[in-house]
């Protein structure tokens, strides 16, 4: 039964440099790489040694503490070198592509006649079980666990996302079939939200699933905020959580029996200087998407995923797991006069503090500059504006800095990961590490109660 | 400008630690960060930060205190004119420069005195210098009578740093209204320079008051069984009281720019007001002959400390309730205890100082009430889906 949200809490960053609709092909990467640093709290084992020719498919590393937990190569080459941190810490497993594409052979079935098991079996050996997340905590999903639901949300609402209707414009049989996989992994259903405007899009009558709308600005996409909606979780619920383009990559390795990790991203920002689509591969270098196509090439930042939870890459690094879009925005890393005297005419701000706040359509480049000093939580009110869920933010995040527990349970840190408070964090006059603080509180209450 | 940041730039690695002028970091990163807006970048979490930050804040706060604080300043000359019955020959210019030359003192010490006793805590603590004094600051001049010596001043500004706000970690972690303490610090220890007529009107050491001038204000003649003073006056602000607390209009202007702005709470300026409307209109109910209980109800919110409280005082986010169900209440209740206190207790002339005190206190316990029915309804939830 569909149902519609309507949420007004949250905010639109309106940035410069949205994609436009071109689908481009971006050079086919040399090197692809997958980083352990995606997953909070992985302790990855390699299972490849450096020089080891592998296929797609092939296991690059898995979980220690859950073997099955396969995590494997999108390309098919050679395994060229393993970055390691501090302590050794493995940072990211490198393939150079040989451009032969070949696949390890997985069976092409329908999904809907297999069962669980064989379904889950197929997921672990090719890799793409890391797709399929839990809530609470955000952490890889346990093969073991029966969800109660399973949660996708068709569209990204943050700033400069990509236009999933656009990018899975050719997915459509494989997002079907991707869900009838899906929908044999739960005794519940799987529920897709979808904005108003995606009425005729490529998520348009896809059976086996619940459909429900969600209009408003950002956070509404997020896939936490959703489920929040429709069947919050409590203490001892568990659901898990897929994004659409996993559900495409579970579709094609069900389809065609090879695990094919192309995908299209958006390369965004207004340091870009012509913002469009391209199509590449799961974990591709970063310098083929973005060489020649920025604007200045020094005192910029390049963000895999967008501006609120991406990650900060250089030229060297790899498309995190889990992101669809490349970031490009100034680094502005270098001072200004008595900024906070400016009256503000070209301050995008959440604050109605500024000029800007009279131009409610323009849309502004913003940069890296932290805009201040980091102070105690003062304001209040404020972090309740951008969280559409029966949650008082501020009091959790006091919660978790004095390390309390109960109290943590009680205000809801099941029903959080990162993603939902970053408006929060963005919009914060004390600039406190809001998604920081909210990872920590997380890794206690895996640590103390599992 | 770029001489002033390389001045700083280059003095930067001397106040670092282990630099030979450590102990000026505090103040070289205050003076700093005030001139220009770091380069410092995003290291973790969000790529892109909100312009606002709290020197945003609280100058746009400032701003919203400088029509009130003009206004007192001409209003203190006015009075004095008025005391020596030369209003018809004194002009504008007059009036304000003797006001300008009576507050700026003060102001200049609660200035000196705070940032003093703050610039030293954070060197200790290693935090950056707060911007929270910079309201502060203003607010204990605006809320003081003209004459108090500045020796007075200069004690209650430091008690209410230090015993009102550092004692509890600084800016963000005070219980009370750092401002109100520094006035109810006076009130309590110095009873006898700070009430009665007298201390309202700059006019010490003139002999040649007009007959049968009191310096009385409203609210004194009020509590005297007098109510018989003039309404628009009261209004614009041309009446004996604290420096800055007298003219509705120049605080209505400051509420406006702190509406516009989003950054006090509307939430608490509304129920502080019908609070105390509702108060107001109680005690006319059951005033009997009792003419201060039969003050019409708007009237209370036009003289004493009612307006410039429900505006500057009770809305400082960190001393009042956090939960937006919490703020209706502690707002509600500010505006009731400040009318009953006013009218009902002899010893007190003015309720607004005690009322928002009171509701400081308790504030955290509505926040906990508030609490506690958002974890109620979200177990209860739970139970409906299982």
């Amino acid at each position: 039964m569909s149902k519609h949200f309507k949420l007004k809490r949250g905010l639109d960053i309106r940035l410069k440099g949205a994609a436009e609709a071109v689908l481009e092909k971006a050079e086919a990467p040399k090197t692809v790489a997958l980083k352990p640093t995606d997953f909070p709290g992985l302790t990855p084992k390699l299972s490849v040694k450096a020089d080891a020719p592998v296929k797609a498919g092939d296991a690059l590393f898995f979980d220690k503490y859950h073997p099955e937990i396969l995590f494997t190569s999108p390309v098919s080459g050679t395994v060229k070198l393993v970055n390691r941190g501090e302590r050794r810490k493995i940072l990211e497993v490198v393939v150079e592509a040989d451009g032969k594409a070949e696949f390890k052979a997985f069976t092409k079935a329908d999904p809907l006649k297999l069962s669980r098991e064989e379904i889950c079996g197929q997921l672990l050996q090719s890799g793409i079980w890391p797709f399929i997340r839990q809530r609470p905590y955000g952490t890889t999903a346990k093969p073991a666990d029966q969800p109660k639901n399973i949660f996708v949300s068709g569209f990204d609402s943050s700033p400069l996302a990509p236009d999933y209707d656009f990018i899975f414009q050719n997915d459509k049989s494989a997002l079907q079939t991707g869900i009838n996989a899906l929908s044999k992994l739960t005794e519940g259903s799987v529920f897709l939200g979808l904005s108003p405007k995606q009425t005729n899009g490529v998520f348009s009558g896809l059976k086996n699933v619940t459909v429900n709308t969600f209009a408003g600005p950002h956070p509404a996409g997020n896939v936490g905020v959703q489920l929040h909606h429709v069947s919050p979780i409590n203490k001892g619920d568990l659901v898990w959580t897929v994004s659409p383009q996993a559900v495409v990559y579970i579709g094609r390795l069900f389809e065609t029996g090879m695990l094919d990790l192309s995908k299209t991203i958006a390369l965004t920002g207004s340091e870009v200087k012509s913002p469009k689509y391209y199509k590449t591969i799961h974990g591709a270098e970063v310098c083929g998407l973005l060489k020649g196509k920025t604007k200045h090439e020094t005192h910029e930042r390049y963000i895999s995923g967008n501006v609120l939870t991406g990650t900060k890459v250089d030229l060297d690094d790899f498309l995190g797991f889990f992101d669809q879009q490349i970031t490009v925005i100034p680094e502005g890393d270098d001072y200004e006069f008595i900024g906070w005297a400016d009256p503000g005419i070209n301050k995008f701000s959440a604050s109605k503090a500024f000029l800007s706040s009279l131009l409610p359509k323009k849309e502004y480049t913003l940069n890296a500059n932290m805009n201040g000093g980091e102070r105690a939580f003062v304001l209040s009110g404020q972090y309740e504006k951008y969280l559409p869920m029966d949650i008082l933010p501020v009091f959790l995040l006091k919660a978790i800095l004095a390390n309390d527990i109960d109290k943590m349970e009680q205000l809801g840190i099941y029903e959080l990961v990162e993603e939902d408070l970053a408006l929060c964090e963005y919009a914060c006059t004390s600039k406190i590490k809001v998604q920081d603080i909210l990872r920590e509180g997380i890794n206690v209450m895996v640590k103390e109660l599992g | 400008m770029k001489a002033i940041r390389n001045f700083f730039e280059k003095t930067k690695p001397h106040v670092q630690k282990g630099g030979k002028y450590h102990w000026l970091h505090s103040t070289h990163d205050a003076f700093f960060t005030f001139a220009f807006v770091s380069k410092e970048t995003s290291k973790s979490g969000t790529h892109i930060h909100d312009f606002i930050d709290l020197k945003r804040t609280m100058s746009i706060v400032v701003l919203a205190l400088v029509p009130a604080l003009l206004f007192g300043m001409y209003n203190v000359g006015y009075q004095h004119f008025g005391a020596l019955g030369q209003l018809g020959t004194a002009g504008f210019w007059d009036m304000f420069l003797f006001g300008l030359l009576k507050v700026l003192p003060i102001v200049i010490v609660s200035y000196v005195v705070g940032l003093g006793i703050e610039f030293i805590f954070a060197q200790f603590r290693g935090h950056e210098v707060n911007e929270g004094f910079l309201v502060s600051g203003i607010l204990i001049p605006l809320v003081m009578p003209v004459n108090t010596p500045l020796w007075m001043i200069a004690i209650a500004v430091a008690f209410s740093v230090i015993f009102g706000k550092e004692v509890f970690g600084g800016t963000g972690m005070n219980i009370w209204n750092p401002a109100l303490v520094a006035r109810a610090f006076l009130f309590f220890a110095y009873p006898g320079q700070m009430s009665g007529d007298a201390v309202w009107i700059s006019a010490s050491g003139v002999e040649t008051m007009v007959d049968g001038f009191t310096g009385a204000t409203p609210m004194a003649m009020a509590a005297a069984g007098n109510t018989d003073f003039n309404v628009w006056n009261a209004f614009i602000g041309l009446i004996p009281g604290s420096i800055g607390e007298t003219s509705t209009v120049a605080i209505l202007i400051g509420a406006v720019i702190l509406l516009i702005t989003g950054i006090g709470s509307w939430k608490i300026m509304l129920s502080t007001v019908l609070g105390g409307a509702a108060m107001g209109l109680l005690l006319n109910a059951f005033a009997g002959d009792n003419v201060y209980m039969a003050l019409p109800f708007w009237q209370h919110l036009i003289i004493g400390g009612f307006a410039f409280g429900a505006i500057f005082m009770a809305t400082d986010p960190v001393s009042a309730a956090q939960t937006e169900k919490g703020k209706w209440i502690y707002g509600f209740l500010i505006g009731i205890f400040a009318i009953l206190i006013r009218v009902v207790n002899p010893a007190y002339p003015e309720g607004m100082m005690l009322a928002i005190l009171l509701m400081n206190t308790f504030a955290p316990l509505i926040d906990h009430y508030v609490l506690e029915g958002n974890i109620k309804r979200r177990l209860k939830r739970a139970k409906v889906n299982a």
